[in-house]
């Protein structure tokens, strides 16, 4: 039986651990409408170069670039996984890490050598805890504020790998945001560029004629293609780090909001069990006094 | 006066320029090229440099671009840049700083034969390219 003192020493504990987990949770909550804006401000440039991009490909053809060729033998790959660089976001990492785990598991099957792009902390550290070697990481990226150029410049070290024949194909592993209260761990393929499926083909079907028919290129369709599909290696790096860090604050928001309410229930248990304490205290001291008061009598 | 032309500067970050204008001239990789309304559909890469347009009331404006592709059609300009910037918003202390640094990796790399000597020559040009656009008036 704990004594009264004890029981409000832990009442006083959890609730200082509640206005932690609020606030934790109110940061997160605020954060992730900055992460909001940012992936809703990059959406109108992904949309246009996803257009462009589709129906130049179609143009130009399949050949036109090394990264759009499969290798016929896949010896290396290497996977980005995008994690957080902190805790206390439920079980979001470990999902991430569960989606990578699993690529890797099939790919050593295969006889593969997977190597990792690290971008977070959680990720890089649950790899050098395994064994898996990583041959670039990033940290500070996730969950704050980054620049396009961070991932162009991660962007561009992949494919200056992938062309030098050091990587023959590249994944990235993040983390979808669907909703805040919904994200979902992806397996996307980088390199080499799976077939551009045209956003425009269905539209040109009505019109009888493909969206870039009657364009000028300058250069030549196939040299701007060449231009641009490095460049969409990037796109699609920025917007799985968008997506990751949007998904790291909701999962954050939501783990804290159960650590609050986890934190009420807590509170209300033991005020319940401080209170039947008290008054067991109090019964018993009535019971010495009447006791006493009888003896007294004799 | 003849009609107006849509122009569109999008960036990851954000919309820079969305606005009917008279005329827009942007720097092509392979030339400068200067679009009207009824242009022919044309597509291009940009190098650095400095987008030019006339608003609709003929102010003259500048934006900086760091490359990027431009899409013209008849009413429509969509410039897709990494960064762009208008006079106003060009940090001239941070392009400076840019500057001297580009400059020392570049004599370092000299020295070293690096392959970093491209991208140095790149931030230099851009830094370059921010500061020029700053001082014409």
């Amino acid at each position: 039986m704990p004594t009264l003192k004890d029981v409000q020493l832990k009442i006083a504990g959890v609730k200082k651990t509640k206005q932690i987990t609020k606030a934790m949770n109110m940061v997160a909550a605020s954060k992730l409408r900055g992460a909001q804006s940012d992936m809703d401000a990059f959406r109108p440039y992904a949309g246009k170069f996803a257009e462009v991009l589709g129906s130049l490909a179609e143009k130009a053809g399949e050949e036109a670039s090394p990264l759009l060729v499969p290798r016929t033998e896949v010896r290396k790959i290497n996977i980005v996984l995008c994690t957080s660089d902190r805790g206390l976001c439920g079980g979001f990492n470990t999902n991430l890490v569960t989606a990578a785990k699993k690529i890797i598991r099939e790919k050593n099957a295969e006889d593969t050598e997977v190597t990792l792009t690290a971008f977070g902390k959680k990720g890089r550290d649950w790899a050098r805890k395994n064994g898996i070697a990583i041959d670039e990481e990033y940290l500070g990226v996730v969950g704050s504020r980054f620049d396009f150029s961070t991932a162009a410049n991660a962007g561009r070290k992949l494919v200056e790998r992938f062309l030098d024949e050091e990587y023959d194909e590249v994944y990235a592993v993040y983390a979808e945001f669907q909703s805040a209260a919904r994200q979902v761990p992806v397996l996307k393929q980088l390199l080499p560029i799976p077939p551009i499926e045209s956003a425009a083909e269905e539209e040109a079907a009505d019109e009888d004629q493909p969206y870039l028919a009657e364009h000028i290129c300058e250069p030549a369709a196939a040299e701007l293609l060449g231009e641009m599909l490095p460049r969409n290696i990037y796109v699609q790096l920025f917007s799985a780090l968008l997506e990751t860090s949007t998904s790291e604050h909701a999962a954050r928001m939501a783990a804290m909001d159960n650590a609050t309410k986890a934190c009420n229930d807590m509170i209300d248990s033991l005020t319940l069990t401080y209170n039947k304490a008290r008054q067991a205290a109090i019964t018993a001291d009535l019971m010495d006094i009447v006791g006493g008061a009888e003896a007294l009598k004799g | 006066m003849a009609e107006n032309i849509r122009l569109e500067i999008v960036t990851p970050k954000k919309s820079v320029v969305s606005e009917d204008v008279r005329i827009v001239v942007a720097p092509g990789t392979l030339g400068e090229f200067g679009v009207l309304v009824g242009h022919t559909p044309f597509l291009t890469t940009l190098k650095v440099g400095s987008v030019r347009y006339t608003d609709k009331n003929g102010g003259e404006q500048q934006i900086f671009v760091s490359g990027g592709f431009a899409e013209a059609l008849p009413d429509k300009v969509t410039i897709l840049a990494e960064s762009a910037e208008r006079r106003a918003d060009i940090d001239i202390e941070r392009a400076k700083s840019a500057l001297k640094r580009a400059q020392q990796r570049m004599e370092e790399a000299k020295q070293k034969e690096n392959i970093d000597y491209a991208r140095a020559r790149a931030a230099l040009e851009r830094a370059l390219r921010r500061l020029s656009l700053v001082d014409a008036r």
